[in-house]
């Protein structure tokens, strides 16, 4: 009985990790390449939970969905980069305030387009059902979500270690000018960067869909989450936001079950707890704050 | 010939102070110009002013045939400039080669072509290519600082004080690398180092406050003690 509960907790943590570190491995890297905080980041996958929804209402296929998740986001992301972020570039206060105010209007648009009302995202024919193990119960569609991350998860990890443009960005992370003194624009890489970050977190809304069903509070709900799991992991570092992203999927899952009123105070609790020990946060160089 | 790079009464201010006032230098196609000048003089500040990182608020920048002040700081380094900063600017979350590799401009063909010239100048770099940056010891990093520059086809390199905080010892081993670099192509040093100015420069500037106050053959301050007393702290 304690395994069969154990493992159904354990799953929709990992499940949940995953979802937030699709938004919380963009939100890192963003943040630590332009030091910009973007708001808009839990408001993206919001939006990719309803446009996939969309999709799949439309053409009935799952995998465009996902595809095109992926390419609103990557659009978009680079829209706002280019258009919203570039001309406040080196203000902060201003930056903050301009993702902050982009999130509301992001979050009410799509009250005026979809409704406010929740919406349910019907999840495709061969992700509905459950493999048993023994008397465990895995549901095919938590274990998809896990095993989705996983591959994202891959794919960004050599992106970021094989690709010159990858390395790149983490170079950019400790030292722009220096990247630029290589004769590398600086301002394409955060363009690229900006759109790759929220494709991910609108891919990622998509998934979410058929699991959390659509509305508009995800927004909110996810963006806090995510901030919380990049600061845990260590600002600017992938690893980082991995790790912090599955520690709070679980923290959650667990926690929640244990003591549903205070799921989030444990978010809290972990985040504080992190920062007393290591303020660079768990894979983090430099301290929060610390930097340019 | 014309100097390969020529600053005409430059001036910079960083937010609101004025910290170069008029700094007019020549940099030849060949040999090792030298910087000289007391702590706060400007010298960074001039090569920072050069790459564009801090733009210059009147005055000419000339490198070669292009009039660059203005410039994007990447477009100045795709001319092909390459810069050591004071702190060498290493990547150090980033192993020695993907920091060679951020710096590749010319492709990473071309930096397997010249690596391995690098490397015969830098062995250490050599069995060091998978390590993370940051653990390199000090004049390892001096060394991957240069060896960066030296990845991709540059035509002037800009070195900002590359003995500082290093033993003795490697100051002597990075001083040779930088004499043979001067084989191939020119340097703007930055030097506080008096013995290895005199070793390895050509031309110098005095900077003072932000202006240049002299210059001349490098040979030549052997013989003006007071100079030397009065701006670079030598004791005579
Ligand atoms: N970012 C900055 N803000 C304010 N003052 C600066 C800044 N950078 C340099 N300065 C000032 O400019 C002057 C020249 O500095 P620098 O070029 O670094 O000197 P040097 O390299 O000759 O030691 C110094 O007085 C320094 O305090
Ligand atoms: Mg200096």
């Amino acid at each position: 009985m304690f395994d069969t509960l154990f493992f159904h907790l354990l799953l929709n943590g990992l499940a949940h990790g995953m979802l937030i570190f699709l938004i919380a491995s963009g939100l890192s890297l963003i943040f630590g390449l332009m030091r910009v905080v973007n708001f808009t980041h839990g408001s993206f996958f919001m939006f990719g939970a309803y446009v996939g929804r969309s999709i799949y209402l439309a053409t009935d296929s799952f995998v465009l969905a996902i595809l095109g998740g992926l390419l609103f986001g990557f659009v978009c992301g680079g829209l706002v980069e280019r258009i919203a972020i570039r001309p406040f570039f080196g203000n902060r206060v201003q930056l903050l305030l301009l993702t902050l105010g982009m999130m509301l209007v992001m979050n009410e648009l799509v009250k005026i387009i979809w409704g406010p009302t929740i919406l349910r995202f019907p999840r495709p024919d061969y992700l509905i059902g459950s493999f048993m193990l023994g008397d465990i119960i895995l549901p095919y569609y938590r274990m998809f979500i896990v095993g989705f991350g996983l591959v994202v998860l891959v794919i960004v990890y050599l992106f970021l270690n094989k690709t010159r443009l990858g390395i790149t960005i983490r170079a950019g992370v400790e030292n722009p000018e220096m990247v630029q003194s290589f004769g590398i624009n600086i301002k394409q890489v955060f363009t690229f960067t900006f759109a790759l970050g929220v494709s991910l977190a609108s891919v990622g809304g998509v998934i979410s869909g058929p699991f959390l069903s659509v509305y508009p509070e995800i927004a909110m709900d996810n963006i806090l989450v995510a901030i919380i799991a990049v600061v845990v992991g260590g600002i600017g570092s992938f690893g980082g936001s991995v790790a912090g992203s599955l520690l709070i999927g679980l923290i959650n899952s667990f926690g929640g079950f244990y003591l549903p009123q205070a799921a989030m105070a444990f978010n809290v609790v972990l985040m504080a707890l992190v920062l007393l020990v290591r303020p660079q946060g768990l894979f983090g160089r430099g301290g929060v704050a610390g930097g340019r | 010939m014309n100097p390969l790079l020529q600053l005409n009464d430059v001036n910079t201010h960083i937010h609101d102070f004025h910290i170069l006032e008029g700094i007019s230098i020549q940099v030849p196609r060949e040999g090792v110009t030298v910087l000289l000048g007391r702590n706060g003089a400007g010298k960074t500040t001039t090569l920072r002013t050069i790459l564009g990182f801090n733009p210059p608020s009147s005055g000419e920048i000339r490198f070669d045939e292009d009039l660059i002040n203005g410039w994007a700081p990447f477009r100045i380094g795709s001319l092909g400039i390459g810069y050591v900063p004071e702190d060498r600017g290493i990547f150090s979350g980033l192993t020695v080669y993907e920091n060679l590799k951020v710096a590749a401009r010319d492709g990473v063909k071309e930096m397997d072509r010249r690596l391995e010239k690098v490397f015969e100048l830098f062995p250490d770099l050599k069995r060091a290519t998978k390590q993370q940056a940051g653990t390199l010891s000090g004049g390892q990093q001096q060394m991957l600082a240069l060896a960066r520059i030296l990845v991709s086809k540059n035509r002037l390199l800009l070195i900002d004080e590359p003995s500082s905080g290093l033993a003795p010892i490697i100051v002597d081993r990075v001083a040779e690398a930088i004499s043979e670099l001067k084989k191939e192509l020119p340097i703007l040093l930055v030097e506080q180092n008096y013995n290895m100015a005199k070793q390895i420069g050509d031309n110098y500037y005095i900077i003072d406050q932000g202006r240049c106050v002299h210059e001349g053959q490098m040979q030549d301050l052997e013989d003006k003690p007071e100079l030397k007393q009065r701006y670079l702290g030598v004791s005579v």
